[in-house]
C-alpha cells in the first residue's frame, strides 16, 4: 500500500505541510464546536426556555420556529463558509506540496 | 449478464401481475388499482433499465463496489441524499408534524445537522485513504487482518438493524397503501433490490438512489405549491390557516387532554407551533441529537458513497449537495405535515396508520381532488410509488455496505490474506450480496408485526458508539492503534444494544396486560386530589436509570377534580347498540328535516364509535392472550431500568474513551510508523485510489 517513493516523514516535517496542518484544524474545529453548540441550543430552548420559544414575533410564527428554522441556514452557511475556504485555500496548499514532492523538492 | 437482466426484468414484471391479484384493501379504491400498478410498473421499468445499462460496465471490484470512482460530485450528492432520505424520513417526519406539529419539525433539524460532521471531519478523508469499505481506513495503520473483522462485524450489525427497519416499514407501507400482501411486499422489494446489486452493482444502486430522490423532491415541490399557493406564498398566512384549522384544534385538545379545558380555540391552535406535545424528555432528545450527529458519519452506507468519486473535492461537493437536497426536503416537510394536518385531519391520519406514516400519501390524494377522483388517486399512486422506490434505493444501498464488509472485508482481507484474483473478488461480492439479500428478506418477513422502530435509532447509536469513534481517532490521533479500536469498537457496540435492551424500547408484558385490561374492565374512579408542589428529582443519574430510591422530577400540579369510573368495552358496546337501537326506532317518526338530519349524525358518529370500540376490544384481548401469564420482557425485567430510549448519551463517549485508553496503555509499531503517511495521504490526496479509466 505504501509507496516507497515517498518520504512521508518529510513532507509531514516540511513547513508548507505543518501551516496546511494548522490552519485546517483551526479551522475545522471551530466551525465544528460551534454546530454542534448551536444544534443543542435547539432542544434545550425548546425544553428549558419555552416562554421564549412561544414568543409570538411575525403574525403567529414565533421564536421556536424562527430558531429551528435558522439552523437549517446555520447548516448552509457553514456548508458554504467551508467550501469556499477548502476551495480557495486549502487545495491550493495541498497542490503546491503536491507539485514540491512530484519535482523532488521534498 | 445482460441475459440474465432481461431474465430479472421479465420476472419483475411478473411478480407484478401476481401481486395484482392479492391486493386488496388498502388506501386506493380497487377500482384505481390498475393506476397504482401502472405507476409502480414504469418505475421498476425506469430503474430496471438502469440495471440493464450499469450491468454492462461492471466487471471489475472497483465497478462492483465503486462504480469505477466516476460518479460526479453533484451526482454523488442527489445520491446521498436518495440512500439517506429513507421511508422513515420521507413519511415519517411528515406524519409527525401533522400530528404533533413543532416536535416534528425540531425533530427533522438533527438529520441535516448530522452532514456538517461528515462535511468538515469524515467525507474528504475517507476518500483520500480509503477504498471501499470501512475496515480498510481502519485497516490503513491497525492490523489489518483484526480491524477488519471488528469493522465488518460492526457493519454487518448497523445494515442488518436498519435494513430490518426499512423492509418492515415497507411491508406494511405498501399493504396500507394498497394491500398487497406483507409477505409478498418484502419478497418483492427484496428480489428488486437483489437485482439492482448483482448486476449493477455500485452503479446501478447510485442511479437508481438518484432517480428516487429527483422523484421524491419532485413529487414533494409539486404538493408544497398546492398547499402554499392559495396564501399567495406568505409564511405568516399561511400558518395562520393551520393555527386556525379546527382539526388542528381538535388534535392539540386531545393531546393536552384536561389542560386543554381552559383554553381558547385560538391558544390551542396557537400551541401546535409551539414545543412539547411529543418529545417530552430533554434529555432524552439530547442523546437521539448526539447518536444523529455523530452516527451519520459513521454509517457505512454512508461512507461508502465517498469511495465512487474521484477526487476529495468531489467528495466535498457532493457532501454540499446533498446538505442542499436533504435540508430543503426537511424544510418542504413542514408544509407536506401542516397541510396534511389542515386538509386531511389528525384524526383521519392516525386512523389509517398510528404512527402519522400516510399524512404525506393521503396530503396528495385530497389536493388531487378526494378518494373518488381519477387524479386524487393518481397522485396517491404517485406518492406510493416513490415510497417504493425510496424502500428499494436505500436497502439497496445498506445490502451493499453490508456485502463489501462480508467479501472485502473477511473473505478477501482475512480467510484470503489480500490474496485474490479479481475475479474471485467480483464473484466473492455478488455471492456475499445474494447471502445479505437473503437474509434480509428472510428476516423482513420474521419481524412481521414487531416493533421494529427504534432499529433506526439503534442503528444510528451503534454506528455512533463503535464505527465513529474508531474511525475518527484512527484519523486525527497519532497515538490510536489496534488495541484501542478492538475495544472501543466492541464495548461501543455492546454498550448501546445492552442499554436498548433495557430500554422503554422493549416490550413489557406487565404494562401490555395492565392496559389491555383496563380497555376491557373499564377503570375504577378516581377521587378528586389536592393542588401537589413540584418535586425535584434525586439525582442526575434517576434521569438515566431507575434505581433503588429515586425521586423523579414532577411538575407542579393542581388541584383536579373527581373523576368518574370509565367503563369496559362490554358496557360501552352494549351501551352503544341500544344507543342505535333508539336512535333508528325514532328515524321515521320526525318529521322535522334538521331534526332528522341530527338525528343521522348521531347515528353514523354512534355507529364509528361502535367500530372503534370493537377495534380496541379485539386488540385488547389479542394482547392478553399474547401476553399470557408472562410478567418480564425478553431481558427479565418487570419494567426498563436504562430510562432514555437512545443509548447514545452514555455508549458515544464510553466509545470514545475505550478507544483513547486502549491506545494509551499498549504499542504499536505500525500505527506509529504508518501515522505520517495517513495524515500526509488525507490531507493531500496523495496516492489515493484514482478513478479507473475509461
Amino acid at each position: 500500500m505504501s509507496n516507497p517513493n515517498v518520504n512521508w516523514a518529510a513532507i509531514d516535517a516540511n513547513p508548507k505541510f505543518q501551516a496546511l496542518h494548522r490552519k485546517k484544524t483551526f479551522f475545522l474545529w471551530g466551525l465544528m464546536v460551534f454546530s454542534v453548540i448551536y444544534y443543542f441550543l435547539l432542544p434545550i430552548g425548546a425544553a428549558y426556555y419555552q416562554e421564549l420559544f412561544k414568543t409570538k414575533v411575525w403574525g403567529v410564527i414565533n421564536v421556536g420556529i424562527l430558531f429551528a428554522l435558522s439552523e437549517f441556514v446555520v447548516a448552509w452557511t457553514i456548508a458554504y463558509v467551508y467550501s469556499k475556504k477548502a476551495n480557495a485555500e486549502f487545495d491550493a496548499m495541498a497542490q503546491g506540496i503536491i507539485n514540491d514532492v512530484n519535482s523532488g523538492r521534498i | 449478464m445482460s441475459k440474465n437482466v432481461t431474465n430479472f426484468f421479465l420476472a419483475a414484471i411478473a411478480l407484478l401481475g401476481c401481486t395484482a391479484a392479492y391486493a386488496a384493501g388498502g388506501a386506493v379504491a380497487d377500482e384505481f388499482k390498475w393506476m397504482t400498478f401502472a405507476v409502480f410498473g414504469v418505475i421498476i421499468a425506469i430503474t430496471m433499465a438502469i440495471t440493464f445499462w450499469a450491468a454492462r460496465s461492471t466487471h471489475t471490484t472497483s465497478e462492483f463496489y465503486a462504480a469505477g470512482r466516476s460518479v460526479s460530485g453533484i451526482q454523488n450528492g442527489w445520491a446521498i441524499a436518495g440512500d439517506y432520505l429513507s421511508a422513515a424520513s420521507f413519511l415519517g417526519i411528515a406524519g409527525l408534524i401533522s400530528l404533533y406539529g413543532y416536535d416534528g419539525f425540531m425533530y427533522s433539524v438533527g438529520w441535516l445537522v448530522a452532514y456538517i460532521t461528515v462535511l468538515l471531519v469524515i467525507a474528504e478523508p475517507c476518500r483520500n485513504i480509503g477504498k471501499y469499505t470501512m475496515g480498510d481506513i481502519l485497516a490503513f495503520r491497525n492490523d489489518p487482518k483484526k480491524t477488519k473483522t471488528v469493522a465488518a462485524l460492526s457493519t454487518i450489525t448497523v445494515s442488518t438493524f436498519y435494513l430490518t427497519a426499512q423492509m418492515v416499514g415497507g411491508g406494511v407501507l405498501i399493504k396500507t397503501l394498497i394491500g398487497i400482501d406483507y409477505e409478498i411486499s418484502v419478497i418483492g422489494v427484496g428480489i428488486l433490490m437483489l437485482a439492482y446489486v448483482v448486476f449493477g452493482g455500485m452503479k446501478a444502486t447510485t442511479w437508481v438512489q438518484i432517480t428516487k430522490a429527483v422523484l421524491l423532491v419532485t413529487a414533494s415541490i409539486i404538493l408544497v405549491i398546492m398547499v402554499w399557493a392559495p396564501y399567495g406564498f406568505s409564511l405568516p398566512s399561511y400558518l395562520q390557516a393551520v393555527v386556525g384549522d379546527s382539526d388542528v384544534q381538535k388534535q392539540v385538545a386531545k393531546l393536552l387532554g384536561d389542560k386543554a379545558a381552559t383554553m381558547t380555540p385560538e391558544e390551542l391552535g396557537q400551541r401546535f407551533l409551539e414545543p412539547g406535545l411529543f418529545l417530552k424528555n430533554p434529555i432524552d432528545q439530547i442523546s437521539l441529537g448526539l447518536a444523529l450527529v455523530l452516527g451519520t458519519a459513521g454509517m457505512p452506507h454512508i461512507l461508502m458513497r465517498f469511495f465512487t468519486v474521484p477526487t476529495a473535492q468531489a467528495a466535498r461537493v457532493s457532501v454540499i449537495w446533498a446538505m442542499g437536497i436533504i435540508g430543503g426536503f426537511y424544510v418542504l416537510t413542514l408544509f407536506l405535515g401542516t397541510g396534511a394536518a389542515m386538509l386531511v385531519g389528525p384524526d383521519k391520519i392516525a386512523s389509517i396508520d398510528a404512527g402519522g406514516n400516510m399524512a404525506g400519501p393521503l396530503l396528495a390524494q385530497f389536493l388531487g381532488g378526494g378518494e373518488n377522483s381519477m387524479m386524487g388517486n393518481f397522485m396517491l399512486a404517485f406518492v406510493a410509488a416513490v415510497a417504493f422506490a425510496t424502500i428499494v434505493a436505500v436497502v439497496a444501498g445498506l445490502v451493499l455496505a453490508a456485502a463489501s464488509a462480508m467479501a472485502h472485508d473477511i473473505y478477501v482481507g482475512v480467510i484470503r490474506g489480500d490474496h485474490a484474483t479479481p475475479k474471485e473478488q467480483v464473484v466473492a461480492a455478488r455471492v456475499a450480496s445474494v447471502i445479505v439479500g437473503m437474509i434480509a428478506i428472510t428476516v423482513g418477513i420474521m419481524a412481521k408485526g414487531q416493533n421494529v422502530a427504534h432499529l433506526v435509532a439503534l442503528a444510528f447509536a451503534v454506528a455512533a458508539s463503535s464505527n465513529l469513534p474508531a474511525v475518527f481517532l484512527t484519523l486525527y490521533w497519532k497515538k490510536c492503534n489496534t488495541t484501542g479500536i478492538l475495544l472501543g469498537m466492541i464495548v461501543g457496540t455492546v454498550t448501546a444494544i445492552g442499554l436498548v435492551m433495557i430500554s422503554p424500547n422493549m416490550t413489557y408484558p406487565k404494562a401490555v396486560l395492565a392496559s389491555a385490561n383496563k380497555v376491557l374492565n373499564g377503570e375504577p374512579a378516581v377521587p378528586a386530589k389536592e393542588a401537589q408542589p413540584a418535586v425535584e428529582r434525586s439525582s442526575f443519574m434517576c434521569e438515566l436509570f431507575a434505581m433503588e430510591g429515586c425521586v423523579l422530577a414532577k411538575p407542579a400540579q393542581a388541584a383536579s377534580a373527581e373523576k368518574p369510573a370509565k367503563p369496559g368495552a362490554a358496557e360501552k358496546l352494549a351501551k352503544l347498540g341500544e344507543k342505535v337501537v333508539t336512535l333508528e326506532a325514532s328515524l321515521p317518526t320526525i318529521a322535522d328535516v334538521a331534526a332528522k338530519t341530527a338525528v343521522e349524525a348521531d347515528l353514523a358518529k354512534a355507529k364509528k364509535d361502535i367500530a372503534a370500540t370493537e377495534k380496541a376490544k379485539a386488540k385488547a384481548e389479542g394482547d392478553l392472550k399474547k401476553f399470557e401469564g408472562q410478567t418480564t420482557s425478553i431481558m427479565g425485567l418487570e419494567k426498563p431500568f436504562f430510562l432514555l430510549k437512545n443509548p447514545g448519551l452514555i455508549s458515544i463517549p464510553l466509545g470514545f474513551l475505550l478507544v483513547i485508553f486502549g491506545s494509551l496503555f499498549t504499542r504499536d509499531k505500525r500505527a506509529e510508523e504508518m501515522w505520517d503517511e495517513l495524515y500526509v495521504r488525507q490531507n493531500t490526496g496523495i496516492n489515493a485510489e484514482a478513478a479507473s479509466a475509461h
